[in-house]
Protein backbone atom coordinates (compact mmCIF):
# COMPACT_ATOMS: atom_id res chain seq x y z
CA UNK A 1 0.00 0.00 0.00
CA UNK A 2 3.18 2.63 1.35
CA UNK A 3 5.78 1.71 -0.68
CA UNK A 4 9.09 3.55 0.29
CA UNK A 5 12.22 3.23 -2.25
CA UNK A 6 15.72 4.42 -1.52
CA UNK A 7 14.44 7.04 1.21
CA UNK A 8 17.20 9.62 1.97
CA UNK A 9 16.95 12.40 4.38
CA UNK A 10 19.27 15.31 5.68
CA UNK A 11 18.42 16.90 8.86
CA UNK A 12 20.36 19.96 9.93
CA UNK A 13 22.89 18.84 7.63
CA UNK A 14 23.30 15.25 9.59
CA UNK A 15 22.25 12.89 6.88
CA UNK A 16 19.65 10.83 9.68
CA UNK A 17 17.97 8.38 7.08
CA UNK A 18 20.12 6.86 4.98
CA UNK A 19 18.67 4.65 2.22
CA UNK A 20 15.54 2.98 3.11
CA UNK A 21 13.25 1.04 1.56
CA UNK A 22 10.00 -0.44 2.86
CA UNK A 23 6.95 -1.48 2.46
CA UNK A 24 3.66 -1.08 4.18
CA UNK A 25 0.87 -4.12 3.39
CA UNK A 26 -2.49 -2.72 3.78
CA UNK A 27 -4.80 -3.32 6.37
CA UNK A 28 -1.83 -4.64 8.90
CA UNK A 29 0.24 -3.16 11.51
CA UNK A 30 4.25 -2.36 10.47
CA UNK A 31 6.75 -1.17 13.25
CA UNK A 32 10.49 0.48 12.76
CA UNK A 33 12.12 -0.20 16.31
CA UNK A 34 15.82 1.52 16.72
CA UNK A 35 17.67 3.56 19.27
CA UNK A 36 17.32 7.29 19.65
CA UNK A 37 18.34 8.89 16.82
CA UNK A 38 18.42 6.36 14.38
CA UNK A 39 16.18 8.09 11.49
CA UNK A 40 12.17 6.66 12.67
CA UNK A 41 11.07 9.63 13.39
CA UNK A 42 12.84 11.36 10.38
CA UNK A 43 11.12 8.75 8.10
CA UNK A 44 7.94 9.52 9.70
CA UNK A 45 8.02 12.97 8.90
CA UNK A 46 9.23 12.88 5.48
CA UNK A 47 6.25 10.34 4.74
CA UNK A 48 3.92 13.54 6.78
CA UNK A 49 5.56 16.38 4.47
CA UNK A 50 7.26 18.00 7.58
CA UNK A 51 10.62 16.94 5.77
CA UNK A 52 11.72 16.91 2.09
CA UNK A 53 13.92 13.79 1.18
CA UNK A 54 16.97 14.13 -0.83
CA UNK A 55 16.59 11.38 -2.18
CA UNK A 56 14.31 8.47 -2.89
CA UNK A 57 10.60 8.08 -3.57
CA UNK A 58 7.37 7.38 -1.75
CA UNK A 59 4.57 5.70 -2.98
CA UNK A 60 0.55 5.55 -1.92
CA UNK A 61 -1.07 2.79 -3.72
CA UNK A 62 0.68 3.16 -6.70
CA UNK A 63 0.80 7.24 -6.32
CA UNK A 64 4.46 8.90 -6.28
CA UNK A 65 3.31 11.32 -3.62
CA UNK A 66 6.86 12.47 -2.66
CA UNK A 67 7.92 15.76 -1.50
CA UNK A 68 4.12 16.65 -1.39
CA UNK A 69 2.68 19.56 1.39
CA UNK A 70 1.91 18.39 4.38
CA UNK A 71 -2.43 18.92 4.04
CA UNK A 72 -1.82 17.19 0.52
CA UNK A 73 -0.30 14.13 2.35
CA UNK A 74 -3.50 14.34 4.75
CA UNK A 75 -5.95 14.56 1.99
CA UNK A 76 -4.32 11.60 0.15
CA UNK A 77 -5.12 9.94 3.39
CA UNK A 78 -2.23 9.69 5.16
CA UNK A 79 -2.14 10.68 8.79
CA UNK A 80 0.26 11.41 11.91
CA UNK A 81 -0.06 11.09 15.34
CA UNK A 82 3.05 13.27 16.51
CA UNK A 83 5.73 12.36 19.16
CA UNK A 84 4.73 13.87 22.21
CA UNK A 85 0.63 14.16 21.21
CA UNK A 86 0.72 17.53 20.69
CA UNK A 87 -3.31 18.59 21.02
CA UNK A 88 -4.03 21.78 21.19
CA UNK A 89 -3.94 22.79 24.52
CA UNK A 90 -6.18 26.04 24.05
CA UNK A 91 -8.61 24.10 21.96
CA UNK A 92 -11.46 22.02 23.57
CA UNK A 93 -11.14 18.03 23.17
CA UNK A 94 -14.30 18.15 20.61
CA UNK A 95 -12.45 21.11 18.75
CA UNK A 96 -9.59 18.80 18.93
CA UNK A 97 -11.23 16.29 17.12
CA UNK A 98 -13.15 18.77 14.85
CA UNK A 99 -9.62 20.09 13.61
CA UNK A 100 -8.31 16.29 13.28
CA UNK A 101 -11.39 16.53 10.06
CA UNK A 102 -10.06 20.29 8.73
CA UNK A 103 -10.29 19.07 5.37
CA UNK A 104 -13.23 17.29 5.54
CA UNK A 105 -16.53 18.76 3.61
CA UNK A 106 -18.75 15.85 4.26
CA UNK A 107 -20.55 15.01 8.09
CA UNK A 108 -18.27 14.00 10.78
CA UNK A 109 -20.63 13.08 13.17
CA UNK A 110 -20.78 9.28 12.85
CA UNK A 111 -16.67 9.53 12.93
CA UNK A 112 -17.12 11.70 16.22
CA UNK A 113 -19.43 8.80 17.39
CA UNK A 114 -16.55 6.26 16.03
CA UNK A 115 -14.04 7.79 18.17
CA UNK A 116 -16.13 8.27 20.99
CA UNK A 117 -16.75 4.74 21.33
CA UNK A 118 -13.22 3.87 21.00
CA UNK A 119 -12.50 6.47 23.57
CA UNK A 120 -15.18 7.05 26.03
CA UNK A 121 -13.44 8.80 28.39
CA UNK A 122 -12.71 11.29 25.46
CA UNK A 123 -16.82 11.90 25.81
CA UNK A 124 -16.87 12.82 29.29
CA UNK A 125 -14.32 15.13 28.43
CA UNK A 126 -15.28 16.67 25.31
CA UNK A 127 -15.75 20.44 26.30
CA UNK A 128 -12.64 20.60 28.91
CA UNK A 129 -9.43 22.36 27.35
CA UNK A 130 -7.45 19.68 25.94
CA UNK A 131 -4.07 20.75 28.22
CA UNK A 132 -5.99 20.03 31.39
CA UNK A 133 -6.41 16.24 30.38
CA UNK A 134 -3.41 13.32 31.75
CA UNK A 135 -0.73 12.30 29.33
CA UNK A 136 -2.61 9.16 28.59
CA UNK A 137 -5.98 11.26 27.62
CA UNK A 138 -4.49 13.15 25.45
CA UNK A 139 -2.42 10.26 23.33
CA UNK A 140 -5.94 9.28 23.02
CA UNK A 141 -7.18 12.58 21.59
CA UNK A 142 -4.13 12.92 19.56
CA UNK A 143 -4.98 9.50 18.49
CA UNK A 144 -8.60 10.20 17.94
CA UNK A 145 -7.69 13.49 16.35
CA UNK A 146 -5.74 11.83 13.18
CA UNK A 147 -8.66 9.32 13.06
CA UNK A 148 -11.01 11.80 12.12
CA UNK A 149 -9.46 12.87 9.01
CA UNK A 150 -10.70 9.12 8.24
CA UNK A 151 -6.92 7.91 7.27
CA UNK A 152 -5.91 4.92 4.94
CA UNK A 153 -2.90 4.57 7.10
CA UNK A 154 -1.98 6.20 10.50
CA UNK A 155 1.63 6.55 11.60
CA UNK A 156 2.49 6.93 15.04
CA UNK A 157 5.37 7.88 16.36
CA UNK A 158 6.19 6.57 19.99
CA UNK A 159 2.29 6.59 21.57
CA UNK A 160 3.93 4.77 24.51
CA UNK A 161 5.97 7.60 25.70
CA UNK A 162 6.13 8.66 29.12
CA UNK A 163 2.72 7.04 29.84
CA UNK A 164 2.21 4.55 32.86
CA UNK A 165 2.22 0.79 31.75
CA UNK A 166 -1.24 0.29 32.05
CA UNK A 167 -2.04 3.00 29.75
CA UNK A 168 -0.01 1.89 27.48
CA UNK A 169 -1.07 -1.65 27.35
CA UNK A 170 -4.77 0.34 26.66
CA UNK A 171 -3.15 2.26 23.98
CA UNK A 172 -1.57 -0.61 21.89
CA UNK A 173 -5.23 -2.61 22.62
CA UNK A 174 -6.42 0.27 20.51
CA UNK A 175 -4.40 0.15 17.89
CA UNK A 176 -4.86 -3.33 17.51
CA UNK A 177 -8.68 -2.29 17.44
CA UNK A 178 -8.08 0.70 14.71
CA UNK A 179 -6.31 -1.98 12.77
CA UNK A 180 -8.92 -4.36 13.44
CA UNK A 181 -11.76 -2.22 11.88
CA UNK A 182 -9.29 -1.59 8.81
CA UNK A 183 -6.85 1.23 9.14
CA UNK A 184 -3.00 0.20 7.99
CA UNK A 185 -0.81 1.20 10.57
CA UNK A 186 2.55 2.55 10.98
CA UNK A 187 4.37 2.47 14.52
CA UNK A 188 7.60 3.56 15.64
CA UNK A 189 8.42 2.30 19.18
CA UNK A 190 11.24 2.48 21.79
CA UNK A 191 9.02 0.07 23.40
CA UNK A 192 9.98 -2.61 21.01
CA UNK A 193 8.57 -5.51 22.94
CA UNK A 194 4.65 -3.92 23.08
CA UNK A 195 5.40 -2.98 19.67
CA UNK A 196 6.69 -6.49 17.82
CA UNK A 197 3.68 -8.43 19.81
CA UNK A 198 1.43 -6.97 17.71
CA UNK A 199 3.11 -6.33 14.50
CA UNK A 200 2.39 -8.22 11.88
CA UNK A 201 5.97 -6.79 10.24
CA UNK A 202 8.82 -5.23 11.31
CA UNK A 203 12.04 -3.42 10.53
CA UNK A 204 15.23 -2.16 13.06
CA UNK A 205 16.54 0.95 11.52
CA UNK A 206 20.13 1.50 12.80
CA UNK A 207 21.78 5.02 12.41
CA UNK A 208 19.66 5.52 9.42
CA UNK A 209 19.83 2.15 7.75
CA UNK A 210 17.25 -0.81 7.72
CA UNK A 211 19.48 -3.79 9.48
CA UNK A 212 16.89 -6.22 9.89
CA UNK A 213 13.27 -6.94 9.10
CA UNK A 214 10.55 -9.94 9.72
CA UNK A 215 7.35 -10.51 10.63
CA UNK A 216 7.14 -9.05 14.53
CA UNK A 217 7.05 -12.75 15.64
CA UNK A 218 10.39 -14.08 14.30
CA UNK A 219 11.97 -10.47 15.52
CA UNK A 220 10.85 -10.82 19.14
CA UNK A 221 12.63 -14.32 19.01
CA UNK A 222 15.60 -12.94 17.16
CA UNK A 223 18.83 -13.23 19.42
CA UNK A 224 20.23 -9.78 17.97
CA UNK A 225 17.06 -7.93 18.42
CA UNK A 226 16.63 -9.59 21.94
CA UNK A 227 20.32 -8.42 22.60
CA UNK A 228 19.79 -4.80 21.72
CA UNK A 229 16.25 -3.67 22.21
CA UNK A 230 15.12 -6.32 24.68
CA UNK A 231 17.04 -6.24 27.28
CA UNK B 1 -19.74 68.11 33.95
CA UNK B 2 -20.29 69.10 30.19
CA UNK B 3 -16.12 69.08 29.73
CA UNK B 4 -15.89 66.30 31.67
CA UNK B 5 -18.39 64.39 29.59
CA UNK B 6 -16.83 65.54 26.09
CA UNK B 7 -13.34 65.00 27.07
CA UNK B 8 -14.71 61.12 28.75
CA UNK B 9 -16.53 60.92 25.02
CA UNK B 10 -13.51 62.23 23.07
CA UNK B 11 -11.46 59.59 24.73
CA UNK B 12 -13.30 56.92 24.50
CA UNK B 13 -13.61 57.74 20.73
CA UNK B 14 -10.44 58.48 19.98
CA UNK B 15 -9.55 54.65 22.19
CA UNK B 16 -11.69 53.05 19.90
CA UNK B 17 -9.55 54.19 17.00
CA UNK B 18 -6.76 52.96 18.74
CA UNK B 19 -8.50 49.66 19.33
CA UNK B 20 -9.00 49.20 15.54
CA UNK B 21 -5.40 49.38 14.93
CA UNK B 22 -4.29 47.21 18.33
CA UNK B 23 -6.27 44.34 16.88
CA UNK B 24 -4.11 43.95 13.91
CA UNK B 25 -0.87 44.08 16.29
CA UNK B 26 -2.40 41.45 18.54
CA UNK B 27 -3.49 39.15 16.24
CA UNK B 28 -0.42 39.01 13.96
CA UNK B 29 1.86 38.56 17.48
CA UNK B 30 -0.80 35.63 18.38
CA UNK B 31 -0.08 33.90 15.37
CA UNK B 32 3.53 34.71 14.37
CA UNK B 33 4.85 36.04 17.17
CA UNK B 34 5.85 39.11 15.76
CA UNK B 35 5.86 42.30 16.35
CA UNK B 36 4.34 44.32 12.77
CA UNK B 37 5.88 47.41 13.03
CA UNK B 38 5.28 47.99 9.51
CA UNK B 39 1.19 48.19 10.94
CA UNK B 40 1.14 51.92 11.60
CA UNK B 41 2.31 52.88 8.03
CA UNK B 42 -0.30 51.17 7.08
CA UNK B 43 -3.43 53.00 8.83
CA UNK B 44 -1.33 56.19 7.87
CA UNK B 45 -1.22 54.83 3.77
CA UNK B 46 -5.03 53.92 4.31
CA UNK B 47 -5.23 57.38 5.03
CA UNK B 48 -3.45 58.84 1.88
CA UNK B 49 -5.60 56.45 0.01
CA UNK B 50 -8.63 57.78 1.03
CA UNK B 51 -7.74 61.00 0.54
CA UNK B 52 -6.45 60.24 -3.18
CA UNK B 53 -9.44 57.99 -4.09
CA UNK B 54 -11.55 60.51 -2.94
CA UNK B 55 -10.38 63.33 -5.02
CA UNK B 56 -11.27 60.87 -7.99
CA UNK B 57 -14.06 58.73 -6.80
CA UNK B 58 -17.18 59.18 -4.74
CA UNK B 59 -16.91 58.41 -1.48
CA UNK B 60 -19.13 55.44 -1.74
CA UNK B 61 -16.99 53.71 -3.89
CA UNK B 62 -13.84 55.20 -2.76
CA UNK B 63 -14.13 54.01 0.71
CA UNK B 64 -14.81 50.28 0.19
CA UNK B 65 -11.63 50.84 -2.21
CA UNK B 66 -9.35 52.30 0.60
CA UNK B 67 -10.10 49.10 2.28
CA UNK B 68 -9.74 46.49 -0.54
CA UNK B 69 -6.67 48.59 -1.32
CA UNK B 70 -5.23 48.40 2.31
CA UNK B 71 -6.23 44.73 2.50
CA UNK B 72 -3.90 44.04 -0.56
CA UNK B 73 -1.20 46.00 0.58
CA UNK B 74 -1.05 44.18 4.07
CA UNK B 75 -1.05 40.75 2.20
CA UNK B 76 1.31 41.85 0.43
CA UNK B 77 3.53 42.78 3.09
CA UNK B 78 3.23 39.37 4.21
CA UNK B 79 3.81 37.37 1.26
CA UNK B 80 6.93 39.60 0.26
CA UNK B 81 8.50 40.57 3.63
CA UNK B 82 7.51 37.54 6.25
CA UNK B 83 7.01 34.77 4.50
CA UNK B 84 10.10 34.42 3.12
CA UNK B 85 11.50 34.52 7.13
CA UNK B 86 9.28 31.84 8.21
CA UNK B 87 12.27 29.73 9.50
CA UNK B 88 14.45 32.62 10.71
CA UNK B 89 15.21 34.09 13.86
CA UNK B 90 12.41 36.16 14.93
CA UNK B 91 14.50 39.09 15.05
CA UNK B 92 15.07 38.76 11.56
CA UNK B 93 11.46 39.45 10.03
CA UNK B 94 11.49 41.89 12.96
CA UNK B 95 14.25 43.99 11.25
CA UNK B 96 12.08 42.98 7.78
CA UNK B 97 9.17 44.75 9.62
CA UNK B 98 11.23 47.59 10.20
CA UNK B 99 12.17 48.27 6.63
CA UNK B 100 8.92 47.89 5.45
CA UNK B 101 7.80 50.86 7.59
CA UNK B 102 10.45 53.49 6.22
CA UNK B 103 9.76 51.86 3.15
CA UNK B 104 6.21 52.81 3.58
CA UNK B 105 6.85 55.70 5.07
CA UNK B 106 9.21 57.23 2.04
CA UNK B 107 7.36 55.73 -0.30
CA UNK B 108 4.93 57.89 1.26
CA UNK B 109 6.85 61.42 0.81
CA UNK B 110 7.92 60.64 -2.29
CA UNK B 111 3.94 60.70 -3.49
CA UNK B 112 2.91 63.42 -1.00
CA UNK B 113 6.19 65.59 -1.37
CA UNK B 114 5.65 65.12 2.49
CA UNK B 115 3.54 68.11 2.58
CA UNK B 116 0.80 67.42 5.07
CA UNK B 117 -2.40 66.09 3.27
CA UNK B 118 -6.10 67.07 4.03
CA UNK B 119 -7.97 64.69 4.83
CA UNK B 120 -11.74 64.67 2.76
CA UNK B 121 -15.22 65.74 5.15
CA UNK B 122 -17.17 62.43 5.07
CA UNK B 123 -20.70 63.25 5.02
CA UNK B 124 -22.23 62.07 8.34
CA UNK B 125 -19.60 60.92 10.55
CA UNK B 126 -17.88 64.77 10.36
CA UNK B 127 -21.91 66.46 11.23
CA UNK B 128 -21.99 67.50 15.08
CA UNK B 129 -24.43 66.58 17.34
CA UNK B 130 -25.04 67.83 20.95
CA UNK B 131 -24.49 65.63 23.72
CA UNK B 132 -25.49 66.90 27.11
CA UNK B 133 -24.88 70.03 26.08
CA UNK B 134 -21.52 69.75 23.86
CA UNK B 135 -21.49 69.57 20.48
CA UNK B 136 -19.45 66.77 19.26
CA UNK B 137 -19.12 64.99 15.76
CA UNK B 138 -20.98 61.76 14.75
CA UNK B 139 -18.08 59.81 14.61
CA UNK B 140 -16.93 60.52 18.45
CA UNK B 141 -20.06 58.70 19.44
CA UNK B 142 -20.26 56.01 16.54
CA UNK B 143 -16.65 55.03 16.84
CA UNK B 144 -16.88 52.88 20.08
CA UNK B 145 -20.07 51.38 18.50
CA UNK B 146 -18.65 50.51 15.25
CA UNK B 147 -16.21 48.72 17.77
CA UNK B 148 -18.02 46.88 20.05
CA UNK B 149 -19.73 45.17 16.58
CA UNK B 150 -16.56 44.55 14.84
CA UNK B 151 -14.54 43.01 17.72
CA UNK B 152 -17.87 41.01 18.74
CA UNK B 153 -18.19 39.43 15.07
CA UNK B 154 -14.48 38.80 15.16
CA UNK B 155 -14.29 36.95 18.13
CA UNK B 156 -17.13 35.02 16.98
CA UNK B 157 -15.44 34.04 13.74
CA UNK B 158 -12.39 33.12 15.89
CA UNK B 159 -14.48 30.97 18.51
CA UNK B 160 -17.20 29.83 16.76
CA UNK B 161 -15.94 29.57 12.56
CA UNK B 162 -13.17 26.72 10.95
CA UNK B 163 -10.88 29.11 10.16
CA UNK B 164 -10.76 30.86 13.31
CA UNK B 165 -10.26 27.60 14.87
CA UNK B 166 -7.51 27.09 12.11
CA UNK B 167 -6.41 30.36 13.55
CA UNK B 168 -6.41 29.23 17.07
CA UNK B 169 -4.68 26.36 16.29
CA UNK B 170 -1.74 27.53 14.05
CA UNK B 171 -1.11 30.20 17.05
CA UNK B 172 -0.38 27.01 19.12
CA UNK B 173 1.87 25.42 16.85
CA UNK B 174 2.72 25.67 13.10
CA UNK B 175 4.13 21.87 12.65
CA UNK B 176 0.97 19.75 14.55
CA UNK B 177 -1.58 22.23 12.38
CA UNK B 178 0.13 21.26 9.30
CA UNK B 179 -0.54 17.83 10.33
CA UNK B 180 -4.01 18.32 10.46
CA UNK B 181 -4.02 19.82 6.40
CA UNK B 182 -4.36 23.22 7.72
CA UNK B 183 -2.65 25.44 5.38
CA UNK B 184 -0.75 27.75 7.74
CA UNK B 185 0.27 30.70 5.09
CA UNK B 186 -3.52 31.01 4.28
CA UNK B 187 -4.06 31.45 7.98
CA UNK B 188 -1.41 33.75 8.34
CA UNK B 189 -2.41 36.01 5.47
CA UNK B 190 -6.18 35.99 6.77
CA UNK B 191 -4.84 37.85 9.88
CA UNK B 192 -2.88 40.34 7.73
CA UNK B 193 -6.44 41.13 5.80
CA UNK B 194 -8.22 41.21 9.01
CA UNK B 195 -5.75 43.57 10.52
CA UNK B 196 -5.34 45.57 7.43
CA UNK B 197 -8.95 45.71 6.86
CA UNK B 198 -9.82 47.21 10.33
CA UNK B 199 -6.94 49.68 10.10
CA UNK B 200 -8.63 50.93 6.81
CA UNK B 201 -11.68 50.90 8.75
CA UNK B 202 -9.41 53.17 12.03
CA UNK B 203 -7.97 55.76 9.41
CA UNK B 204 -11.20 56.38 8.67
CA UNK B 205 -12.67 57.11 11.85
CA UNK B 206 -9.28 58.97 12.96
CA UNK B 207 -8.40 61.44 10.03
CA UNK B 208 -11.90 62.24 10.21
CA UNK B 209 -10.80 63.61 13.95
CA UNK B 210 -7.50 64.67 12.91
CA UNK B 211 -7.67 65.61 9.52
CA UNK B 212 -3.95 65.67 8.11
CA UNK B 213 -2.19 63.19 7.01
CA UNK B 214 1.76 63.58 6.70
CA UNK B 215 3.73 60.21 6.12
CA UNK B 216 4.83 59.74 9.95
CA UNK B 217 1.35 60.31 11.15
CA UNK B 218 1.10 56.03 11.57
CA UNK B 219 3.93 56.40 14.50
CA UNK B 220 2.23 57.88 16.95
CA UNK B 221 -1.31 55.79 16.80
CA UNK B 222 0.41 52.98 15.73
CA UNK B 223 2.86 53.14 18.58
CA UNK B 224 -0.03 53.90 21.14
CA UNK B 225 -2.16 50.37 19.61
CA UNK B 226 0.83 48.54 19.95
CA UNK B 227 1.01 49.89 23.89
CA UNK B 228 -2.53 48.97 24.01
CA UNK B 229 -2.09 45.52 22.80
CA UNK B 230 1.00 44.97 25.03
CA UNK B 231 -1.00 46.73 28.06
CA UNK B 232 -4.00 44.24 27.55
CA UNK B 233 -1.59 41.04 26.96
CA UNK B 234 -0.62 40.98 23.59
CA UNK B 235 -1.98 37.74 21.83
CA UNK B 236 -5.37 38.98 23.44
CA UNK B 237 -7.92 40.54 21.38
CA UNK B 238 -10.41 41.71 24.52
CA UNK B 239 -7.57 42.97 25.87
CA UNK B 240 -5.91 44.88 23.20
CA UNK B 241 -9.58 46.77 22.69
CA UNK B 242 -9.45 47.59 26.66
CA UNK B 243 -5.94 48.26 26.79
CA UNK B 244 -6.74 50.62 23.62
CA UNK B 245 -9.78 52.64 25.15
CA UNK B 246 -8.08 52.83 28.55
CA UNK B 247 -5.30 54.38 26.87
CA UNK B 248 -7.67 56.96 24.75
CA UNK B 249 -9.60 57.80 27.48
CA UNK B 250 -6.61 58.66 30.30
CA UNK B 251 -4.24 60.60 27.69
CA UNK B 252 -7.54 62.86 26.93
CA UNK B 253 -7.66 62.92 30.47
CA UNK B 254 -3.90 63.88 30.85
CA UNK B 255 -4.48 66.63 28.54
CA UNK B 256 -6.84 68.72 30.67
CA UNK B 257 -4.70 68.01 33.88
CA UNK B 258 -4.30 71.63 35.22
CA UNK B 259 -0.84 72.18 35.14
CA UNK B 260 1.27 73.63 32.65
CA UNK B 261 2.56 71.65 29.85
CA UNK B 262 0.04 68.66 30.66
CA UNK B 263 -0.53 68.45 26.51
CA UNK B 264 2.45 68.14 25.72
CA UNK B 265 3.69 65.06 28.07
CA UNK B 266 0.78 62.96 26.98
CA UNK B 267 3.07 60.77 25.36
CA UNK B 268 5.21 60.19 27.64
CA UNK B 269 2.28 59.49 30.40
CA UNK B 270 1.18 56.95 27.98
CA UNK B 271 4.88 54.97 28.17
CA UNK B 272 5.04 55.29 31.66
CA UNK B 273 1.58 53.60 31.96
CA UNK B 274 2.82 50.82 29.82
CA UNK B 275 6.13 50.52 32.18
CA UNK B 276 4.06 50.66 35.61
CA UNK B 277 1.72 47.95 33.81
CA UNK B 278 4.02 46.04 32.88
CA UNK B 279 6.34 46.33 36.41
CA UNK B 280 2.83 44.58 37.80
CA UNK B 281 1.53 42.35 35.78
CA UNK B 282 4.81 41.35 33.37
CA UNK B 283 1.88 39.68 30.54
CA UNK B 284 -0.23 42.20 30.65
CA UNK B 285 -4.05 42.48 31.78
CA UNK B 286 -5.33 39.10 29.96
CA UNK B 287 -1.82 37.51 28.97
CA UNK B 288 -1.30 34.20 27.78
CA UNK B 289 -0.98 31.87 30.92
CA UNK B 290 1.34 29.22 30.16
CA UNK B 291 -0.92 25.96 30.43
CA UNK B 292 0.57 23.62 28.20
CA UNK B 293 1.84 20.46 30.29
CA UNK B 294 4.21 18.64 28.87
Amino acid sequence: MLKIDELKVSYGGIEAVKGISLEVPERKIVTLIGANGAGKSTTLRTIAGLAKPAHGRIHLQGEDITGLSPDRIVSKGITLVPEGRHVFPDLTVVENLKIGAYLRRDNINDDLNWVYELFPRLKERSWQAAGTLSGGEQQMLAVGRALMSRPKIIMMDEPSLGLAPIVVKGIFDIIKEINHQGVTVLLIEQNANMALRIADVAYVLETGKLTLSGSGRELLNNEQVKKAYLG
Amino acid sequence: MEFFISTLLFGISVGGQYALIAIGYTMVYGILRLINFAHGDVFMVAGLLGIYLSASFPLYVAMPLVIILTVALGFCIERVAYKPLRSAPRMSVMISAIGVSYLLQNTATYVTGGQPMIYPTLPFLSDTITVAGTSIKWVVVLTPILVVVLVILLTQLINRTKVGMAMRAVAKDFETSQLMGIKINSVISTTFIIGSALAAVGSMLYFTNYSSVVPTVGSMPGLKAFVAAVFGGIGSIPGAVIGAFLIGICENFVKILPFEGATTFVDAFTFALLIIILVFKPTGLFGEKATDKV
